[in-house]
């Protein structure tokens, strides 16, 4: 599904990512981890298409695409979907309007038919159970006056409507209470599928009780430092990040 | 600087050419409105055209005008109904009053089934210019403006919609000002609207071109709102972007009348706009939106003017503008409280986006306040489209031109959205998405 190799990204000129190696199987959950600063983010904005970053090294191969080489709305429509840890409020754009041309910009990039408003309505009430999503939220302008928690379970409703191959989940977990938090993996499980890839990636081991993944990474200072099973991800709240960073337990979280 | 002078003085000289030839028409005119025009006319003799020296014109170079050596149009079979199709909102089944080059075209317009209460037609009808002393020129204030003075000099023929008192009009009234277009040529829209007292009405006020020449359109519309009125005047200017466009919207609103001005200006090479409200008696109210589009080397200039001289008036102004390429906008916002006009509730808001690194904005406040209990704000942004918003967008599978055009349709939908015929604001919407200025497809905008 997904292949970095020694990627390597400056952003405002400094290196933030140092040389990441990292493969994704198809339906697999995988998640990354590290302290704040660690280039999490970074990673997780240089894999959609944001435009604060340089690359200067290494390669990005998705489905066998050279993923670094295509467009923001190139990479969406050929599956790809990042979860924002901080969802961008725009104004005058109705939600359900901003919704639904991008379920039938990828429908069209995929020789699918544009759905009407109807087909699409249905559609989305269908996936607004799964996330207890107010339906008067469609009607609101994206992002706009929406909550902390309304906004993350906004992302994952988008993620249930568009129905990527890969889904990144930017510290999707970040600001939100246990049953926010609940609400917002319990919607992440539902979505998890054999021919679906997604990629957690979070500070705090708390999400992964809820959304267990296949493996975990330790992102420290720009590089993988650490992987394994889901049984690291408990080691690092035990422990802290410390003991990576330092060869030493400190504990604390930073 | 002299020759500048000089070459103004000349074209000033034109014009009055042009009036002296118009005598014979005025010869059929009532005394006071022959009375009227000559002292017009020798205002703007004494006015000239104003210069970027006088403060109200500091960022609008209108030289080309000044210069431009215009002729009167004379009219005539300038204009089919195709072109009137062109600009009327369409699905309005109301009156339409076509004025091309300022001559009423009686066979493009409908004035047949008249709702009850309603009158309109143009001056030179019947006995009309005889009994409209009192308003027709009283309010623009041609002593003191060259381009009105000007305009009350020349203007042909005027189209006059008079309200009585107590009548609701369900259909908007239509009013289209086509400009032939034709080179050179210069012409002198006028309208006046009577609304009478608790009469409530909606007008739409069309300009657009028939061709596309380098042609001068200097219009003035007079609208007076009696005691308990409620109109919406729409203004939507959409001449060609080679046209030079000056245009005065004088409004009076009575005792606790309503009045919403909404102006669209989307076309020509220089466009000025002066929105004048007069909230001459207590608990008058007026809505001010506006919304500007231009691209190119084309300069717009809107000028509103709010003032508050009795109690308890209120006074909210929405201006939105999105400029692309090298144009150029000014916006300057006067809000003024007289010392009488306690209570007053004004508000003034500016906002425009720029679609490219070279376009330009002077946008000016100018609060004169001269009373101790009210409530004025005022508020001007500038920006560009944010990054955040179009890489969201993009992320989602949005085409980089389609997430652009949202975000623009979005900015401009605060002020649309204010406006309550849905014709205008489809129509506007429409413009606005397929007209979006250049520089708004560039990769790039920081």
């Amino acid at each position: 599904m997904l292949e970095i190799r020694k990627l390597h990204a400056r952003a405002g000129g400094n290196e933030i990512l140092k040389g990441v190696d990292l493969a994704v199987g198809t339906g697999e959950v995988h998640a990354i981890m590290g302290p704040n600063g660690s280039g999490k983010s970074t990673l997780a904005g240089v894999l959609a298409g944001r435009g604060d970053y340089e690359v200067t090294e290494g390669s990005v191969t998705y489905q066998g695409l050279d993923l670094l080489g295509l467009d923001p709305e190139e990479r969406a429509r050929e599956g790809l979907f990042l979860a924002f840890q901080y969802p961008v409020e725009i104004p005058g754009v109705n939600n359900a309007y901003f919704l639904k041309a991008a379920l039938n910009a990828l429908r069209k990039h995929r020789g699918e038919p544009e759905l009407d408003t109807m087909d699409f309505m249905a559609l989305v009430r269908d996936r607004m159970k799964v996330l207890d999503i107010d339906p008067s939220l469609l009607n609101r302008p994206v992002n706009e006056g929406f909550s902390g928690g309304e906004k993350k379970r906004n992302e994952i409703f988008q993620m249930a409507v568009l129905e990527p191959k890969l889904a990144i989940l930017d510290e999707t977990d970040s600001g939100l209470d246990i049953d926010a938090l609940k609400i917002v993996a319990h919607g992440v499980n539902s979505l998890r599928r054999p021919d679906r890839s997604i990629i957690v990636v979070t500070h705090y081991q708390r999400l992964l009780n809820y959304i267990v993944p296949d493996f975990v990474h330790v992102l420290s200072d720009g590089r993988i430092v650490r992987s394994g099973g889901k049984e690291l991800a408990l080691e690092l709240e035990e422990r802290g990040y410390g003991w990576i960073e330092d060869g030493e337990p400190v504990g604390g979280r930073a | 600087m002299t020759s500048n002078a000089s070459a103004a003085a000349s074209s000033v000289s034109h014009f009055e050419a042009s009036y002296a030839a118009a005598a014979v028409q005025r010869a059929s005119e009532p005394a006071w409105l022959r009375g009227v025009r000559a002292r017009a006319a020798s205002a703007f003799s004494r006015l000239g055209f104003p210069t970027t020296r006088d403060e109200d014109w500091r960022f609008t170079n209108i030289v080309p005008i000044a210069e431009g050596r215009f002729v009167p149009a004379e009219g005539g079979e300038a204009a089919a109904a195709e072109d009137c199709d062109r600009y009327l909102l369409p699905g309005l089944q109301g009156p339409v009053i076509v004025l091309v080059d300022g001559r009423f075209a009686p066979a493009l317009s409908r004035l047949d089934g008249m709702p009850a209460g309603v009158e309109a037609g143009t001056l030179l009808e019947g006995d009309r210019a005889h009994r409209l002393q009192r308003h027709l020129t009283a309010h623009a204030p041609f002593d003191q403006r060259s381009f009105t003075s000007l305009n009350t000099a020349l203007f042909p023929d005027a189209a006059i919609v008079e309200i009585a008192p107590g009548t609701i009009v369900e259909e908007p009234i239509q009013l289209l000002f086509l400009s032939s277009g034709r080179e050179g040529t210069a012409s002198f829209p006028r309208a006046l609207v009577l609304a009478g007292e608790a009469s409530q009405v909606r007008l739409v006020e069309s300009y657009g071109s028939v061709g596309d020449g380098r042609a001068f359109t200097n219009a003035v519309t007079e609208l007076v709102a009696g005691p308990g009125a409620v109109v919406e005047l729409y203004r939507l200017q959409r001449e060609s972007a080679r046209a030079y466009h000056i245009g005065l919207t004088q409004i009076q609103v009575g005792r606790s009348a309503n009045v919403s001005s909404h102006n669209a200006a989307l076309g020509g090479l220089i466009a000025r706009h002066d929105a004048v409200v007069v909230l001459a008696d207590e608990g008058a109210e007026s809505a001010l939106n506006g919304v500007y589009l231009a691209d190119g080397q084309a300069l717009v200039d809107n000028h509103t003017e709010v003032d508050h001289a009795m109690p308890h008036g209120t006074s909210h102004e929405l201006y939105k503008g999105i400029l692309g390429g090298r144009a150029r906008a000014v916006f300057n916002g006067r809000i003024r409280v007289r010392p009488d006009a306690q209570k007053t509730d004004a508000k003034q808001t500016n906002k425009t986006l720029l679609l490219s690194n070279e376009a330009q904005i002077n946008t000016k406040p100018q609060l004169e306040i001269f009373a101790n209990d009210v409530k004025c704000t005022h508020g001007a942004t500038v920006g560009q489209i944010s990054s955040d918003a179009l890489f969201y967008l993009r992320a989602r599978g949005i085409g980089l031109a389609e997430a652009r055009r949202m975000l623009v349709r979005a900015f401009a939908g605060e002020v649309i959205g204010r406006m309550k015929l849905e014709p205008v604001r489809d129509l506007l919407d429409r413009l606005i998405a397929e007209r979006l200025p250049d520089g708004a497809e560039e990769e790039s905008l920081a």
